[in-house]
Order: structure tokens, then C-alpha cells, then sequence
């Protein structure tokens, strides 16, 4: 019997008469997609993401959907790896097929559907084979609106906006500073834009494809992908090497 | 980005304070949830109603300290189903210190103050570590801010060494009142000067007549 030790730091034991007992977890995330923002409105809860799946510093995928439904009154956008999000989503759908096979007019509610997207999370996160995402969750019941978060070692909490990864730095100073509880849908747009554009200009990872999504009340909308318009007039992109000598 | 160390911990700051007296407890702790220099959100409460006497405050690791509390709360309805009454805050404190120590190799990242009520309605306060090492006090700070605290409750409250003989009460002689304006005092010199603390204050007072809350503004930067 002699040890072996993996990429990751772990010792494995390996017999030269059988093959060698590793363990099959999540070591580090492949393709992964970057911020989403959320923040309640007067009517129900806003998300937006870009469209990117990032393979490392590769641009791979410019057509991922991140926000996506979970029942009737959840929606969910993910940041981190997209097949874990995969994953997160069968977990969900099956949670939504099984409350729905009851049939008896009660439904899951994003409070619900939090709590058990907590319990999965922190569970992974136990076993030493996280989910790496960060997950943003909003959604209305009955009138009562709910925006939370979980991330993938189990740290949750809710409130009024909420960012993950690059927005938590770029996003939520700016909704700290502009939100209000009685936003209406276009305020609410444009306040988000505002955040998605400095996003855009300030993280690498993003690319100007984005979707918003809104939930209330009445029902969900994802709508379809569009861009935003960005200004890169300044004076020193103009000729950035005038004032320098030689001709770098 | 490779899962190295320690990636399944993170510190999410805060403090809690409890200090017991002779016929109430007071439990407090702000709401800040932090990682890194970063806020996460203002508004995020440390404190669990465990029982009618039983109250538990813990900073450390958010997602250890909310399944940590679920799972006492879940402990304490099989006691009620199966005793038929509360369970009684040393029992909830002896139920606490097991439970952290069955997790002792892979240890829930709290730090536990439990405050409430005894059997005879005497204030008590136990103070934990992360593995479940516990004692009964007067009064205790954990957190964060527990260096900054806990010094100035010691001076406030003078609570007699434990070594004396006969063995005299921990429990402070001040009133509710007197008691809730040292926390709100300590909280707001903690606040100072502990990046970790602040935002808004959440108090607790147990006594013989319930459970009661009340909040106060701390500085937000």
C-alpha cells in the first residue's frame, strides 16, 4: 500500500494490485458565468444578467440563459459554474414536479424554494463537493415580495438588492445609494441598467448581451436579449499615444 | 481558483452580548453580515428564540450558524413532543455544548452566547467556544467585538471570581433597564472601532413575563 498525493492536496492510497481510491468532486469551476443583480420594485422583483459563459479567460458561450423560472411565483439567476446551475435546475424542477403532483392548490412560494436551495448548498458544501455558484432568488407570493441569495459554501440572507461576484462591488454601492421602495418598472430598469453598464465597462468577464427578467404578481417575464449603449469617446482613447515619445 | 485550506469557512463578523441578572437576561447582537471588507446586508439577525426562557446569539460563519439554530430548534419541538414542556435553558445549554462537539473535526464556525431564564427564574448566561467547550457566567461577549466588549463589561459589571468561596452570584444586581443601556453603551464603542460591528443592534430581554425586542441605529460605516 503506498500514498499518493492528488493535484488538490488530498492523499489517496494506492494498491499495485488494484486501482487507486480517489475521490470525484468539484475542485475548480470550468465554465462560469459572472454577476447578476436583483432589486424589488413597487410591483414585484427585477433580476438581470449577461448572457456570457466564460471558459476561463475565453469568451465561450455568448447565449447563456442564467435567469431562469422555477414555479410560479421564483425566479433564479445563477453566477459561478453553468453545470452546476444545470444541476441546481434538475433539483428544482423535480422539487416544483413534485409540490405540483399533489394538486392541491398550494405552491411553493420563493421563501420555500430558498430555504431548500439553502439546505442543498450548505449540504454540498459539507461533503467537500460544493455547487460553485452564487444564486440570486426573487420572487412574489400572495403580495409579498422576497429577494435572496445563497452562495456555494451556504452563506444566505435577503434584502432589498442584492449582487453577486463583481456586482456585490460595482452594483450595490450604486443601489445603496438610488433605490427606493416605490420604484416603478422603468425606474427600476434604468436603475439596473445603470449598474449592468458599469459592470460591462469594469468586469472583464461580462459582455454587452444582457437579459432582465421581472416577476410578480401576475406572472413572470424573461425578456429576450438586447444591449446597451456604451460611450468610449473620452479624450484619451482618442489617440492614446499623442503626448508619447517614440511611437509606443 | 482551486479549493485549497480552508475555502468551506468564511468569517461573517458581528458580535453578540448577553448579560444576565437577577430575575431577567438580556440578550443583543447588531445585524451586520460582512466578508472581507465587503457588507453583504445590514439587516441579518444573529439571534434565535430557541424556547419560551431560551434565547441563542452567534457570530461567526452564517451558514454554520443558521443550520446550527435549525437544528436546536428542530431538537427542542422533539422535546416538546416527546416531555410535554420547554426545555429549560441549562438543558438547552448542555444540548448546545453536545452538539458542537459532535462536530468536533469539522467544527461549526460559531461562537455561541445563550442567554435566558434558570429553573428557579434567575437570569443565566453560558458562553461557548467553537467545539463546545461551556460555562455558566454572569455576563459574556462574543464576536468580533468580544475584546473590545468584554473588558469594559468586566469593569462595569464586576462579577465576582468563580474561586471564591462560598461561591457567590454571577448575576449582575443592576436593573433591566440599567442593563440594557450598558449593552447599547458597549455596542456603541464596539462600533467604533470593530469594522465588523454596527449597522443596527438587536436586543433581547427575557423575563418572567416573556420575550421582548427592541432595536437601536448603530453607525453604518
Amino acid at each position: 500500500m503506498e500514498f499518493q498525493r492528488m493535484v488538490d492536496g488530498s492523499v489517496s492510497m494506492k494498491d499495485s494490485a488494484k486501482s487507486e481510491i480517489s475521490s470525484e468532486r468539484t475542485l475548480y469551476p470550468y465554465v462560469t458565468g459572472t454577476s447578476v443583480i436583483g432589486l424589488k420594485y413597487k410591483d414585484g422583483v427585477i433580476l438581470a444578467s449577461d448572457t456570457a459563459g466564460s471558459y476561463g479567460s475565453t469568451l465561450r458561450y455568448k447565449c447563456v440563459e442564467r435567469i431562469k423560472q422555477v414555479g410560479d411565483h421564483t425566479l433564479i439567476g445563477a453566477s459561478g459554474e453553468i453545470s452546476d446551475f444545470q444541476e441546481i435546475m434538475r433539483y428544482l424542477d423535480e422539487l416544483i414536479l413534485y409540490d405540483k403532483m399533489w394538486d392541491d392548490g398550494n405552491s411553493l412560494g420563493p421563501k420555500e424554494v430558498h430555504n431548500y436551495l439553502n439546505r442543498i448548498m450548505y449540504n454540498r458544501r459539507n461533503k467537500f463537493n460544493p455547487l460553485w455558484n452564487s444564486l440570486v432568488l426573487g420572487g412574489v407570493k400572495k403580495g409579498q415580495k422576497y429577494l435572496g441569495t445563497v452562495n456555494m459554501i451556504g452563506t444566505h440572507y435577503e434584502d432589498d438588492h442584492l449582487a453577486t461576484g463583481f456586482g456585490n462591488h460595482l452594483a450595490r454601492p450604486i443601489l445603496r445609494s438610488e433605490w427606493r421602495e416605490d420604484l416603478t418598472f422603468e425606474e427600476a430598469v434604468k436603475l439596473i441598467e445603470k449598474c449592468l453598464l458599469v459592470l460591462l465597462y469594469r468586469d472583464r468577464s461580462s459582455i454587452n448581451k444582457f437579459q432582465i427578467a421581472k416577476i410578480t404578481d401576475e406572472g413572470t417575464t424573461i425578456y429576450p436579449p438586447y444591449a446597451l449603449k456604451t460611450f468610449w469617446g473620452f479624450s484619451h482613447f482618442q489617440n492614446p499615444s499623442k503626448g508619447a515619445a517614440g511611437t509606443w | 481558483m482551486a479549493l485549497r485550506g480552508d475555502w468551506m469557512y468564511e468569517n461573517n463578523g458581528g458580535t453578540c452580548v448577553a448579560i444576565a441578572g437577577i430575575d431577567y437576561c438580556v440578550v443583543a447582537a447588531d445585524t451586520r453580515l460582512s466578508v472581507g471588507y465587503n457588507i453583504l446586508t445590514r439587516d441579518h439577525s444573529k439571534i434565535c428564540s430557541l424556547a419560551d426562557k431560551c434565547v441563542l446569539a452567534s457570530s461567526g460563519f452564517q451558514g454554520d450558524i443558521r443550520a446550527l439554530h435549525k437544528n436546536l430548534a428542530a431538537r427542542h419541538l422533539l422535546y416538546q413532543h416527546q416531555h410535554n414542556k420547554q426545555m429549560s435553558c441549562p438543558a438547552m445549554g448542555q444540548l448546545l455544548s453536545n452538539t458542537l462537539y459532535y462536530k468536533r473535526f469539522f467544527p461549526y464556525y460559531a461562537f455561541n452566547v445563550l442567554g435566558g431564564l434558570d429553573n428557579e427564574g434567575k437570569g443565566c448566561v453560558y458562553t461557548y467556544d467553537a467545539v463546545g467547550s461551556y460555562e455558566r457566567v454572569g455576563y459574556s461577549a462574543q464576536g468580533s467585538g468580544s475584546t473590545l466588549i468584554m473588558p469594559v463589561l468586566d469593569n462595569q459589571l464586576k462579577s465576582p471570581s468563580p474561586l471564591l468561596l462560598p461561591a457567590r452570584d454571577a448575576v449582575t444586581p443592576l436593573s433591566e433597564t440599567e442593563a440594557v443601556d450598558l449593552v447599547k453603551d458597549v455596542f456603541a464603542s464596539a462600533t467604533e472601532r470593530d469594522i465588523y460591528t454596527g449597522d443596527k443592534l438587536e436586543i433581547v430581554v427575557i423575563n418572567a413575563s416573556g420575550i421582548k425586542r427592541e432595536y437601536l441605529e448603530l453607525r453604518k460605516d
